[in-house]
């Protein structure tokens, strides 16, 4: 048993981390914590859905088409709320009051076009078997989200490193103005990073529509609750520790669920969350706050 | 003409502001949840509401007057289910009300209704200790702690249960209650339960839980989950080996759990008090007319709506309504609980709710549920 729930939670961990790479990838750049990212997790679920059973678009054209519709989607977040604030100079809390009420839209929204009831991609599309090996079972679908989120953290820890975009990045990261008197065309690239951190999060949306029974237009909020612990955790901004921290927050569930009980499930993670943060209040990967230039 | 016309147009309005039930109409407040969460279960409802009053007004409505339903949009919140009743018994002098839809905002809207002397109705709302708000709360949706030691009876003598596994939510009114409900009636049945597990409000992954669950393999696991969770439940326990079968409670009833389970949901157990193959003709001409008029198969929630307004028509043909306003909403109340009525659900009457401290209750449903397996991805009666 106790290896089948290791890979029960290496398997929920890595759904955390998904959805949290876009999440951490804008505070990261931007600054600014995006709360509609749980929207735009729905809403490219719900697009690819459309695109699947009304357009019948086979599954592997329909998923690019819909991380960019979601791209579009933080694109258009970005245009019309994010960059008016960032003109402003506005404090840190207004984005985040203003992305609540993003997302508040989008669930609106998407409950009077497509109804509140729970949806599911049409089973036919993958196989729904599971491997055997040895004693445990793990279900094909939940193995490639697994092996997707390590991958996508990889490309993004490559493109943030060694390439010339990603040293860009971390200079705005480090400081927008000076960033933008080196030449940096800050404004593009603020817009670039909301496009693929929403991208991202469309595709973890759709991704955790294939494994589960899951499209709602309420999918987003626990998720986002989820994530914000993952990314607090692993430390704001950090690739690394976004993927960690989902990781981690996946394994402190089920292993309360193991050896403790599921009723005190969510105390017990997040108890274990607050621990860590006492020890390192920057999260696991997060630079201290005393940074030597 | 128009000088003739105008003083009476001006009467009839201030009658009819003045008095609900009278001048041929009887005003009836529905409030259920049309928007929202809940509304998968709401919008039913209303449907069968609708059915029922356009079949009452097509032969002529009671006694004359027709049935007017006033419909409100209380989207499964208690604060919106105030307010509407509010609207509905203070401005619109609504003769009763039925709704709302879940049973957390009946316990806050019944209150107000049962203060005021107008009775409010509920058609789906199953949770314990709804009709101890008072004499004016009625509802004709069998609880749950009715349905279930009758599934439980069926699915012990269909697969000889001897030790179970449970697994619900217990961040949520309905599934809390039916766990509670599950809990009391395996202890009576002499059901040991060996593990019991719990997941909250929007959890998406079950497989913890359902792994250690399946290492004290029970014969059966109980689930008075929501359709949502529970076809994700189902689908992860057959991806993780798990072969016994699931009893569920009043949310598996209904087809989206096949739906979205598919195979999964095989063998699966669950109690209701309506059967679409249930082959009385009221029965079948509820479905013909349904499937009619909104191209949809019912639900159970539909065929309650239904006989629903049918049991309070009843009541409204024993009484003679005056068009005061107090003393329609008095004359109704003492008349329905002696409704009896064979519908779409079957036999139907109401049964005193238990008296706690005293206090006088309102009315539950008195009628015998159906059980159900699933059988080749459809509910069968199970026998």
């Amino acid at each position: 048993m106790f290896a089948q729930q290791v890979v029960n939670a290496i398997s929920l961990g890595s759904v955390y981390a998904l959805f949290a790479l876009g999440f951490t990838l804008v505070f990261g750049i931007l600054g600014v914590i995006n709360l509609s990212h749980g929207g735009i997790f729905m809403l490219g679920a719900y697009a690819a859905l459309l695109l699947l059973t009304r357009f019948e678009i086979p599954f592997w054209t329909a998923l690019p088409l819909a991380m960019l519709a979601a791209g579009l989607l933080g694109l258009l977040i970005d245009v019309l709320i994010l960059r008016v604030l960032r003109k402003r100079e506005a404090p840190h809390l207004m984005p985040m009051i203003a992305t609540i009420g993003a997302a508040i839209l989008m669930t609106s929204l998407s409950q009077g076009l497509f109804g509140s009831e729970t949806r599911r991609f049409p089973l036919e599309l993958f196989d729904q078997e599971s491997f055997s090996w040895g004693p445990l079972t793990i279900p094909v679908l939940q193995a490639g989200i697994t092996a997707l989120s390590v991958l996508l953290m990889l490309l993004m820890i490559w493109v943030l490193r060694h390439t010339r975009l990603g040293q860009a990045l971390r200079a705005i990261s480090e400081s927008p103005k000076a960033a933008a008197l080196l030449g940096i065309p800050v404004e593009r690239l603020f817009h670039l990073t909301s496009f693929a951190a929403a991208a991202l999060g469309g595709a973890a949306g759709i991704l955790i529509g294939l494994s589960f029974d899951a499209i709602s237009p309420f999918m987003g909020q626990p998720m986002l609750h989820k994530g914000i612990a993952a990314i607090i955790l692993g430390g704001l901004g950090d690739v690394r520790g976004a993927v960690l921290g989902g990781l981690f927050l996946g394994a402190a569930e089920v292993f309360a669920v193991t050896f403790l009980s599921s009723e005190y499930r969510d105390a017990l993670s997040f108890g274990l969350l607050f621990l860590v943060l006492l020890w390192r209040p920057q999260g696991l990967f997060g630079a201290s706050a005393t940074r030597s230039a | 003409m128009r000088v003739l016309h105008r003083p009476l147009l001006l009467a009839l309005t201030a009658l009819t502001l003045s008095t609900a039930a009278f001048a041929g109409e009887i005003r009836i407040g529905l409030t259920e949840a049309l928007t929202g969460p809940a509304s998968q279960y709401g919008v039913p409802i209303r449907n069968g509401f609708l059915l029922a009053q356009e079949e009452i007004n097509a032969k002529g409505g009671i006694d004359g007057n027709r049935i007017v339903l006033l419909e409100e949009d209380e989207r499964g919140k208690k604060e919106e289910a105030i307010n509407v009743y509010k609207k509905l018994i203070f401005q619109d002098k609504a003769l009763m009300i039925f709704g709302p839809t879940l049973s957390n905002s009946m316990f806050a809207a019944g209150p107000i209704a049962n203060m005021a002397h107008v009775v409010a109705f509920g058609t789906s709302n199953t949770a314990s200790g709804i009709t101890d708000i008072g004499p004016y709360i009625f509802r004709s949706s069998p609880m749950e702690a009715d349905v279930v030691p009758v599934t439980l009876k069926a699915a012990i003598q269909h697969l000889g249960l001897h030790k179970v596994g449970i697994i619900y939510g217990n961040d949520d009114a309905f599934t809390k209650s039916g766990y509670d409900v599950f809990r009391q009636a395996l202890q009576a049945q002499h059901i040991d339960v060996v593990d019991t597990e719990t997941y909250s409000k929007g959890d998406v992954d079950f497989k913890a839980q359902l792994t250690k669950i399946k290492a004290q393999s029970p014969d059966a696991i109980v689930c008075p989950c929501l359709s949502e969770e529970g076809a994700n439940i189902l689908i992860q326990a057959r991806a993780l080996g798990i072969k016994v079968p699931f009893i569920g409670g009043n949310g598996f009833n209904t087809p989206k759990l096949l739906e979205n389970a598919r195979t999964a949901a095989e063998g699966t157990i669950v109690g209701s008090p309506w059967f679409d193959g249930n082959p009385s003709p009221a029965n079948q001409h509820f479905i013909a007319a349904y499937r009619k008029k909104y191209g949809a198969d019912p639900n159970q929630f539909s065929a309650q709506g239904y006989d629903a307004l049918f049991i309070v028509a009843e009541a409204i043909k024993k009484i003679h309504l005056t068009g005061q306003t107090e003393r329609d909403r008095q004359a109704l109340r003492d008349a329905l609980p002696s409704v009896q009525f064979a519908g779409a659900t079957g036999h139907f009457a109401f049964r005193p709710a238990p008296q706690h401290g005293g206090k006088a209750g309102g009315y539950d449903a008195d009628q015998t549920p159906f059980v159900y397996i699933v059988k080749n991805g459809k509910f069968a009666l199970l026998k």
